[in-house]
């Protein structure tokens, strides 16, 4: 089926990008697919230039230092409150022993003490908080001002991927930064050096336990009787590279984390160079050659596990994992198996270069004729939302908490396997989506044209049906919830 | 996600103007020449989105043509609802027996076959009309409300004499020049049922997955479907889509605080809210049912104006007006369609009221307007002027030059306030 231009470049804006902004359907009308492209050719593509923001080695520093000082305040204030307890005592005593002649006195003194002076703001979020709502900030930011939105997609896909989680307490300041760093500088280069800069980066190694895996026979392991933790070891082979049941045993999966005990971080507290850094830790590396699925690895030092991932980036099981996570998120629950096939191969041919299989999607004709039928995940809808209105937040944080309310909260999946891409476990908060979309509508309704936002977003896909519902709407607000919650702004 | 989340435009346009509008100061004035006589005069107006039906508001029981055109969807004078007697010939609806109690007080009056100048049937537009004044819609980017504020002498400058808006948008009858101070009600607007109706009608046709994963979430196959009558009120009333407890309760907090807040000596003296909700396409249920519940809200809302004004009530003014009316007959889904007469309701201790002002046009198919709506007899400009020349003193020129441009052959409406 071959759709015009104009619906060309709507389908294109939807399914690969974020929705088209104000007049951006027909700035990339002539050539949609050029667009996307080019999206993703920009030397900077995906990345985010903000010197204000934390790297993650000052961001465990910072977080650590708030730790220390809220805990030395907290030292403090037992310390005057024993004191002044102390001092009561003392008083009720003294006035205990006045009793008879002052009685007004010892009714003061038998008046509940003032609650201790707890004047720390407790609308003030901590560091860590600070720091990750600073990043959900530039995050948004990124998605809302790009033009195409297909390198910003990507950076959702391949970070939802690789994800890691706030809700293991000490990756929470660091959430941002390790997307910025592992993910965002590779969504346009080879899939093997994003393999490795994620499996190196503290965050990934404190939410997957990495950090304090310990090689049975190193020095450490024999010293303190710790030993190894498999949870990265298994993660990075069942979700990260080969998927789930691709031929890998438990043998190979305990060998592998042995290949990567030793890899973990600086303590923040050593405030040293290495501090918040990832290092390769000797001591509790477990020495020794190593056999994992189909090759012996007797390399010293952090270069033998460089070389596991990099035959695991290379492996062909791998090249079918991603080219089916990239064709399901992009096209469908059930993507066509020809364009699986495509981007498979176009994987294995150029050694996983993530910019030609990116662009072989787009260019793909399986990729355009598949029907619309993708739900939008809740932050996509909500962002797409506001770049078709036009109207953006001041304040990140009633994004952050509707995602919560939605399902995707942002960097908190529920597990290492990331967010669902499929239909079904969206379908359930299309009530919820309905309670967001009036509100939104109710802050922004008369601040647009619901009509002309529908044309200038959807152009020749807007349904007949869609138009006639929002022309009866019994007022502009009404219109953009029906709007933001029509077919059109849930699949694409 | 919180309730009070404020969005900004990403261009600095009209748009955030508008929404910084709720943190401006005030409009600094009252107004001399009222202020001159000795009074402190009140105007709130209420705007109510979605076109009520004037008919099932305040019905034409004595008209002959009344019962052929609604047949057992339209009020009666007797009955197990019967209507509330206003005159011999106009009956109010029985859900809002507050507005009845101060109709009877000479304290409410009621306009009939009223309307804006606006003759078309959209909503968005009879909405820009209706607010803007003007009689092109999209033709301004101010509302009347706040270029009559504009027009008023400044009487002192007392810093907290200020126009004021409830609700998270400023409606545009107040927006405009003249700064307006705005408040958002702790509870928002509830989800309307009405909108999950609509979508998941859309739905249905578009896309049945969809819709069927909305009618899911509460058996809400009936509000789009469902017939109510022969159901008690009280089953009703428990019925998804008649709108409950959560919307009377709305109604009455933001009518309420617009009243508190005008009652202060040093609060604002002009007002404006907007409710949402009248579409009554189907079921509309004017004796039991939807539109009945909304009128009951706002009923509500009446009162708690009342009562929240305290004594200021005395020198206060209430205008109810919504952007156009609804078909004469009942539609084929026991709902009514965008028609173009309606009602104006007036309000407030300050009014000569136990009225219905009406140059009532008749039902019969000739005077029906194009052969389905009332016809319109009275210009809702005409109240309005009348309204802000004889309560709040406004030029009649000014009222005619720059409230309601080109208005000047709408004379003001005489005699409205006591």
């Amino acid at each position: 089926m071959a759709l015009d231009p104009k619906s060309q470049a709507a389908t294109a804006l939807h399914r690969f990008g974020l929705a088209p902004k104000p007049g951006g359907l027909d700035a990339f009308g002539s050539d949609p697919r050029g667009a996307l492209i080019a999206d993703l050719s920009r030397p900077d593509a995906g990345q985010i230039r903000n010197d204000d923001l934390m790297t993650s080695a000052e961001a465990l520093r910072a977080a650590y230092d708030f730790r220390q000082e809220k805990k030395a305040a907290r030292l403090a204030r037992r310390a005057e409150e024993e004191q002044d307890r102390a001092a009561r005592n003392e008083m009720a005593k003294a006035s205990a022993k006045a009793a008879d002649s002052k009685p007004d006195m010892q009714a003061q003194n038998a008046a509940p003490a003032a609650p201790p002076n707890n004047d720390k703001p407790k609308q003030q979020p901590g560091v860590p908080q600070q720091i990750f709502l600073d990043e959900a900030r530039v995050r948004l930011d990124a998605a809302l001002n790009a033009d195409v939105g297909f390198a910003e997609r990507l950076v959702w896909f391949w970070s939802n991927h690789f994800c890691i989680s706030a809700d293991k307490g000490v990756t929470r300041p660091v959430c941002g930064s390790f997307e910025r760093e592992a993910i965002r500088p590779h969504i346009a280069g080879k899939f093997v050096d994003m393999l490795l800069a994620v499996e190196q980066h503290p965050a990934m190694l404190m939410y997957l336990d990495n950090a304090a895996s310990i090689g049975p026979n190193s020095f450490a392991g024999q010293r303190r009787g710790k030993g190894l933790n498999e949870n990265l070891a298994r993660e990075i082979m069942e979700l990260h590279t080969l998927g789930v049941r691709t031929g890998y045993s438990q043998a190979d999966v305990t060998s592998f984390a042995k290949v990567i005990t030793g890899w973990t971080y600086g303590p923040p507290r050593l405030d040293n160079a290495k501090s918040g850094q990832f290092i390769f830790n000797e001591r509790m590396h477990e020495p020794g050659p190593q056999h994992v699925i189909d090759r012996n690895y007797d390399q010293a030092g952090v270069a033998q596990g460089e070389a596991v991932l990099r035959r695991l980036a290379a492996h062909p099981a791998t090249a079918q994992h991603i080219a089916l996570k990239l064709a399901r998120h992009f096209v469908a629950d059930e993507p066509p198996p020809s364009l699986v096939e495509r981007l498979r191969k176009r994987f294995a041919d150029t050694g996983g270069d993530l910019k030609e299989v990116s662009v072989a999607l787009v260019t793909a004709p399986e990729a355009w004729d598949a029907p619309r039928t993708k739900l939008r995940k809740p932050n996509e809808w909500m962002v797409s939302s506001m770049r078709a209105t036009g109207i953006f937040p001041s304040d990140v944080r009633p994004l952050v908490n509707a995602n919560t309310l939605l399902g995707e909260p942002l960097w908190r999946p529920p597990a290492p396997n990331g967010f669902s891409d499929m239909n079904d476990a969206w379908t359930d908060g299309l009530a919820s989506r309905l309670d967001i979309a009036n509100r939104f509508a109710r802050q922004i309704g008369e601040m647009i044209d619901p009509e002309t936002v529908a044309e200038q977003s959807f152009g020749p896909l807007l349904s007949r049906d869609t138009q006639e519902t929002l022309a009866r709407a019994e007022s502009r607000a009404q219109a953009v919830a029906l709007l933001l919650m029509a077919p059109e702004f849930q699949r694409r | 996600m919180s309730t009070d989340n404020r969005f900004s435009p990403h261009l600095a346009t009209r748009r955030e103007l508008m929404l910084g509008a709720g943190a401006l100061f005030a409009w600094a004035y009252m107004p001399k020449l009222a202020q001159a006589e000795g009074r402190d005069p009140r105007l709130l107006v209420v705007i109510l989105r979605g076109a009520l039906d004037g008919l099932a508001a305040v019905a034409p029981v004595g008209d002959p043509d009344w019962v052929r055109l609604r047949g057992d969807k339209g009020l009666r004078a007797d009955g197990e609802f019967a209507a509330l007697p206003l005159d011999n010939f106009f009956a109010l609806n029985p859900a809002m027996p507050n507005f009845h109690r101060l109709y009877q007080a000479k304290q409410a009056a009621v306009v009939h076959a009223v309307a804006t100048p606006y003759r078309e049937r959209s909503h968005f537009d009879g909405q820009d009309v209706l607010e803007s004044g003007i009689v092109t819609p999209g033709g301004s980017d101010s509302g009347w409300l706040n270029r009559a504020w504009s027009v008023l002498q400044p009487a002192d400058r007392v810093a907290a004499r200020q126009a004021f808006a409830v609700g998270p948008i400023t409606p545009l009858v107040a927006r405009g020049k003249a700064p307006v101070m705005s408040w958002t009600p702790s509870k928002l607007p509830p989800a309307s049922n009405d909108t999950m109706s609509r979508l998941i009608d859309l739905y249905r046709h578009t896309d049945p997955a969809l819709a069927k994963a909305l009618e899911e979430r509460g058996a809400l196959a009936a509000i789009a479907q469902g017939d109510m009558n022969g159901m008690s009120p009280k089953k009703i009333a428990a019925t998804p889509g008649v709108p409950g407890a959560a919307v009377r309760a709305y109604f009455a907090e933001a009518a309420g605080a617009a009243a508190k807040f005008m009652a202060r000596p040093e609060g604002p003296r002009v007002g404006a809210l907007a409710f949402d909700g009248w579409d009554t396409h189907a079921n509309e249920g004017a004796d039991h049912g939807r539109l009945s519940a909304l009128l009951g809200a706002l009923d509500g809302a009446f009162g708690a104006m009342e009562s929240n004004m305290g004594g200021a009530w005395k020198e206060t003014v209430v205008v109810v007006a919504t952007e156009f009316g609804r078909t004469a007959r009942i539609n084929g889904t026991d709902g009514t369609d965008h028609g173009t007469a309606t009602v104006a309701l007036l309000a407030g201790g300050a009014l000569k009221g136990g009225r219905v002002i009406a140059d009532w046009p008749g039902l019969s198919e000739q005077a029906l307007y194009q052969a389905r709506d009332l016809k319109p007899t009275t210009d809702l400009r005409a109240v309005l002027k009348g309204l802000l020349r004889d309560h709040l003193r406004a030029d009649e020129k000014a009222l005619a030059r720059d409230v309601f441009p080109g208005s000047e052959v709408v004379k003001p409406m005489d005699g409205l306030v006591a």
